[in-house]
């Protein structure tokens, strides 16, 4: 990585609050949008941000407001670098049931874990599932 | 009807054409408002052809697609058909990536919506 691609970071702990980091993920894709990043992946950015932090302060903290959610980034023109990180007993995502199968279509879950893997180019877990670590990368072929 | 505040409703014959207020339906309050009104339009109301015209909407979480996924539920169990229009690409790749475009009837606008309910 070159000098002039050095990566803004930013960093937040949020509360564990469904209506408290709306502001903060908006900003977020304001400064990627000052980057150059088009508004087609600006969405999908959205969406893994929308779902892993909502599944954070939801599943992870279970809205305590004693808990909050730490989040890293690291934002260039061509890569973006979120962890989202909450302070609950942590889960397995391979047991998540498969939300596109046609005997789970009406069953609730899973569907934001399916669009944060569709929509990032990486996507892990670690510490037994309390932190999700998500990247975007931009192809020749976007933006 | 009284005291919406998440969707419009305009009668055409005998279907009920739906339209969201919010751009973004990613906020719990607004979702859970938005899932009772659209539940009482069958619940309540009783009506059998409904059409959700996305025209206005641009973005949705999971939370949202969970609301919208119940509201077919009882629309099913009610015996009112339920047609989804003028969705965005962006949207509509939402409803593909987790099948939902195999849930629900889709058409490309209202008209096309309104010939066949």
């Amino acid at each position: 990585m070159s000098a002039d691609e050095t990566p803004e970071k930013i960093s937040i702990v949020l509360p564990s609050s469904l209506s408290a980091y709306h502001d903060f993920v908006q900003g977020l894709l304001e400064r990627l949008q000052t980057l150059g990043w088009s508004d087609k992946v600006l969405f999908g950015i959205h969406m893994a941000l929308e779902e892993s932090i909502s599944n954070a302060i939801r599943h992870g903290n279970k809205e305590d407001p004693n808990k909050s959610v730490s989040v890293e980034c690291e934002l260039s023109p061509k890569r973006f670098w979120v962890q989202v990180c909450d302070e609950g007993e942590g889960y397995d995502p391979d047991q998540v049931p498969d939300c596109t199968s046609p005997e789970n279509l009406e069953r609730p879950g899973g569907r934001g874990l399916e669009l944060i893997r569709h929509y990032m180019t990486h996507v892990d877990h670690s510490h037994c599932g309390r932190c999700v670590v998500m990247e975007k990368l931009l192809g020749d072929d976007e933006n | 009807m009284s005291n919406l505040s998440r969707i419009e409703v305009s009668d055409s014959a005998s279907v009920s054409v739906v339209r969201f207020q919010d751009q973004k339906i990613i906020d719990p309050e607004a979702i859970q408002e938005l899932g009772q009104e659209l539940f009482d339009l069958v619940e309540r109301d009783d009506r059998k052809k409904i059409v959700l015209n996305f025209a206005t909407v641009e973005f949705l979480s999971s939370a949202a697609l969970g609301k919208l996924i119940t509201f077919e539920k009882k629309a099913k169990r009610n015996e009112t058909k339920l047609i989804l229009t003028n969705i965005s690409p962006e949207i509509f790749q939402v409803f593909a990536i987790t099948n939902l475009d195999k849930l629900f009837t889709i058409k490309d606008t209202e008209a096309d919506a309104l010939a066949v309910l």
